[in-house]
C-alpha cells in the first residue's frame, strides 16, 4: 500500500505565552489526505485548524514547538531545514489564502506574479516561457481572456477573479497538495460556489489532494468527501461527510449541524451552542467541550476522551454510543 | 471593464492625478532653480567670483541686487549658489536614504539583536540636536562643503532608518508576503521583491521635504563658517557676509530669498506628493 499524500500523526504545536507558560494550540491531531481527495477541516476560530496547516507548510513562527509527525508522500516534514522546506512550499504544496484582496502583490502584474512563482522553483524556465505558462494557468482557473488579464494588476481584478489568480499561483508548479485556508470566506455566496467548483475540478482533473479549511459546514457538505471536526486544538470527530452529517456522534458536531438554518423550515431563533470556546490558556481538564455540553457527565470532567471508532466514524466522546442509541442527540427537525 | 479603463486613461491624459496646486507650484519653483543651476554659465553676464563693479552698490539697472563688499554682483552669486546647494542636498539625501534605508530595512526584516543594535544607534544619533551634531562633525573634519555633506548624512540617515523600518514592519505583515513565502520564495527575494517596493511612498515624500531642510542646514553650516569657504558663492556664506554689513540689506537679501524659495518649493512639492502617495499620514 502506498503512503497517503498527507499524513499527520499526533501533531502538537506549543507556543510560549507572554509569561513563558506553554500554550498548546494543537494537541495530538491526526489527519490523512489521499491524492485526489478533498478533505474538509472544520472548526471555530481558535480551534487550531490554521495552525495545523501552517505547521504543514513550515510557516509557524520560530517560537512554536512542534511534536509529532507530518508526512508528505511518506517523507517526514517535521525537522526539515528551512532550505529543504522552501523546496516543498509552492512546489509540492500550494497554499491558498483566505483574503484574495491582500494575497497578491499590488505592484506586480498578475501574470508576473504567477511567472515568478514558477521561476522560484524552476529557474531554468525562461521569462517568456514562464509568462506563457502563467497565461495557461489563468486559463486553467477559467479566467476569461487570460492573455490580457495576465498583464493587468490585482486592483483591476474582482474578488472572485483574484481568488482564481491566487489559486492559479498555488497551482503554478503542479503541486500534489493544495491547502485552502478558508478560500471562500471573503467572497460573495455566488462566487463561493464558483471557487468551490474550480477546486473540485482541479481535484478531479489534476488529481491534487485538497485540504479545505473552513468554518462553514455548508461549504464542506457540498465539496468534501471526508471531514475532520476540530475543537479546542483537537480533532473531535472524523469520517465521511455523509456519515457525519447523517448521524453526528460528537455533541459538538451535532451542535454545529443544529445551528445551521434549514431551508424550508421556519424558525424564530437559530439554535446556538451555549457558551464559547475556552481560551487557549484555560482549556478545561477532561473533555474540553464538557462545559458547553448538555450531555456531560462526571467522567467527561476528569478523563479526556480518546478518538475511537464508533460505527462508521471516528469520534472523541465518552458517551458517543449511548447518545446515538438513546437518541439523546437531537438534531433540528428537518435533519432528524 | 474596458470602458472604465479607457475613461481612466482619458482623464489621466487631461490632467494627471498628482498635479495638484501645491505640486505644480512647488515643482515650478524647484524646476526653475534646477534650470538656472544647469544653464547659468551660458547666459550669465558676470562671473560670480570676479569683481563686477564698485563696492556696496545698491540695486540698480546693471546690478539688479547690487554688489557686495568686494564689488561682486549679488544676483549672479545668488543664482550661482544653487549650483552648490542643490547638488549637495541631492547627494546628502541620496546617501542618507541609501544608508538609512538599507539599515532600516535590515532592522525591520531581520529583527532581534540586529534590529536592537541598529535602532539604538539611531536613537543615539537622533538624540543630538541636528545642527549641533552637524557642527561637531564638520568641526572635527574641517570646514568645507564636502565635510559638511558628510556631517549632514550622519545627521539624516537615522530618520530614514526609522521610516524604512516602520514601513517594512507594516508591509511584512501583509498577506501577499506570506503568500510569497508559501510559494517558496527565499528571504532576500521576499524582502526585495515583495516588501521594499511597497515601502517607498513615505520615503519619497520625506526625502522631498528634507531637500529643503538640507539646503537650509548646509547654508547654516556655511553661515557659521563650517561649510563653503570663500570665494565660493554659497548662500549661507553670503548671508554671513551680509550680516557684517547690516545696513546694506541687499547683500543678504538675495541668498535669503533664494533659500526661502527653494525650501518653500520643496515643502509644497513634498506636501502635495504626500497627499497623492501616502494619503494616510496626512
Amino acid at each position: 500500500m502506498t503512503a497517503p499524500l498527507l499524513e499527520i500523526r499526533d501533531l502538537s504545536v506549543t507556543f510560549a505565552g507572554r509569561h513563558g507558560e506553554a500554550l498548546e494550540a494543537v494537541s495530538g491531531v491526526d489527519l490523512t489526505v489521499n491524492a485526489g481527495e478533498l478533505h474538509g477541516v472544520v472548526g471555530e476560530s481558535g480551534s487550531g485548524k490554521s495552525v495545523t496547516m501552517l505547521a504543514v507548510m513550515g510557516l509557524l513562527s520560530p517560537g512554536a514547538r512542534l511534536s509529532g509527525s507530518i508526512r508528505l508522500d511518506g517523507r517526514e516534514l517535521v525537522g526539515l531545514s528551512d532550505r529543504q522546506m522552501r523546496r516543498i512550499r509552492g512546489a509540492r504544496i500550494g497554499y491558498i489564502f483566505q483574503d484574495p484582496m491582500t494575497a497578491l502583490n499590488p505592484l506586480l502584474t498578475v501574470g508576473d506574479q504567477i511567472a515568478e512563482a514558477i521561476r522560484i522553483h524552476k529557474p531554468q524556465v525562461g521569462r517568456t516561457q514562464a509568462r506563457e505558462q502563467a497565461v495557461e494557468l489563468l486559463r486553467l482557473v477559467a479566467i476569461p481572456i487570460p492573455e490580457r488579464r495576465a498583464t493587468q494588476y490585482p486592483h483591476e481584478f474582482s474578488g472572485g477573479m483574484r481568488q482564481r489568480a491566487v489559486i492559479a499561483m498555488a497551482m503554478a508548479n503542479e503541486p500534489d497538495l493544495l491547502i485552502a485556508d478558508e478560500p471562500t470566506t471573503a467572497l460573495d455566496v455566488t462566487i463561493q460556489a464558483q471557487i468551490m467548483e474550480l477546486l473540485e475540478r482541479l481535484r478531479r482533473d489534476k488529481g491534487v489532494g485538497i485540504v479545505l479549511v473552513t468554518h462553514d459546514l455548508g461549504v464542506v457538505a457540498g465539496a468534501a468527501r471526508s471531514l475532520s471536526i476540530m475543537y479546542s486544538g483537537r480533532v473531535v470527530e472524523r469520517g465521511s461527510v455523509d456519515d457525519v452529517f447523517a448521524a453526528p456522534r460528537h455533541p459538538y458536531t451535532a451542535g454545529l449541524l443544529a445551528s445551521l438554518p434549514q431551508a424550508g423550515t421556519r424558525v424564530d431563533r437559530l439554535t446556538a451552542i451555549p457558551g464559547s470556546p475556552p481560551p487557549i490558556s484555560m482549556r478545561p481538564a477532561g473533555c474540553s467541550f464538557h462545559p458547553r455540553c448538555a450531555h456531560a457527565v462526571e467522567q467527561c470532567r476528569i478523563e479526556r476522551p480518546a478518538l475511537r471508532e464508533v460505527g462508521a466514524v471516528t469520534v472523541a466522546c465518552h458517551r458517543a454510543e449511548e447518545l446515538v442509541s438513546t437518541g439523546l442527540m437531537q438534531l433540528s427537525g428537518a435533519d432528524a | 471593464m474596458s470602458a472604465a479603463v479607457t475613461r481612466n486613461a482619458g482623464r489621466r491624459a487631461m490632467l494627471p492625478q498628482w498635479a495638484t496646486l501645491p505640486v505644480v507650484f512647488g515643482g515650478i519653483i524647484v524646476l526653475l532653480w534646477v534650470v538656472v543651476g544647469i544653464t547659468i554659465p551660458l547666459w550669465t553676464p558676470y562671473d560670480p567670483t570676479m569683481l563686477a563693479g564698485g563696492r556696496f552698490q545698491p540695486p540698480n539697472a546693471s546690478h539688479w541686487l547690487g554688489t557686495d563688499a568686494l564689488g561682486r554682483d549679488v544676483l549672479m552669486r545668488t543664482l550661482y549658489g544653487v549650483r552648490h546647494s542643490l547638488p549637495i542636498a541631492a547627494l546628502v539625501i541620496f546617501c542618507a536614504v541609501l544608508i538609512g534605508g538599507t539599515l532600516g530595512a535590515i532592522a525591520g526584516f531581520v529583527g532581534g539583536l540586529v534590529d536592537s543594535i541598529i535602532m539604538r544607534l539611531v536613537d543615539v544619533t537622533l538624540s543630538f540636536p541636528p545642527i549641533l551634531l552637524a557642527m561637531a562633525v564638520t568641526a572635527a573634519l574641517g570646514p568645507g562643503l564636502g565635510n559638511a555633506a558628510i556631517a549632514m548624512v550622519i545627521v539624516w540617515w537615522p530618520i530614514y532608518a526609522r521610516l524604512m523600518r516602520a514601513q517594512v514592519l507594516s508591509v511584512r505583515e501583509r498577506e501577499h508576503v506570506e503568500a510569497a513565502i508559501a510559494a517558496g520564495a527565499t528571504r532576500p527575494r521576499v524582502l526585495t521583491k515583495h516588501i521594499l517596493p511597497l515601502c517607498w511612498s513615505p520615503i519619497i515624500v520625506n526625502a522631498t521635504m528634507d531637500f529643503g531642510q538640507v539646503v537650509l542646514l548646509a547654508a547654516s553650516l556655511s553661515f557659521i563658517g563650517l561649510g563653503a569657504v570663500p570665494p565660493t558663492p554659497e548662500w549661507g556664506q553670503m548671508i554671513s557676509d551680509g550680516a557684517l554689513h547690516f545696513y546694506r540689506w541687499w547683500i543678504a537679501a538675495g541668498p535669503g530669498i533664494a533659500i526661502l524659495s527653494i525650501v518653500l518649493g520643496f515643502n509644497f512639492l513634498g506636501d502635495g506628493l504626500r497627499d497623492f502617495l501616502d494619503p494616510r499620514s496626512k
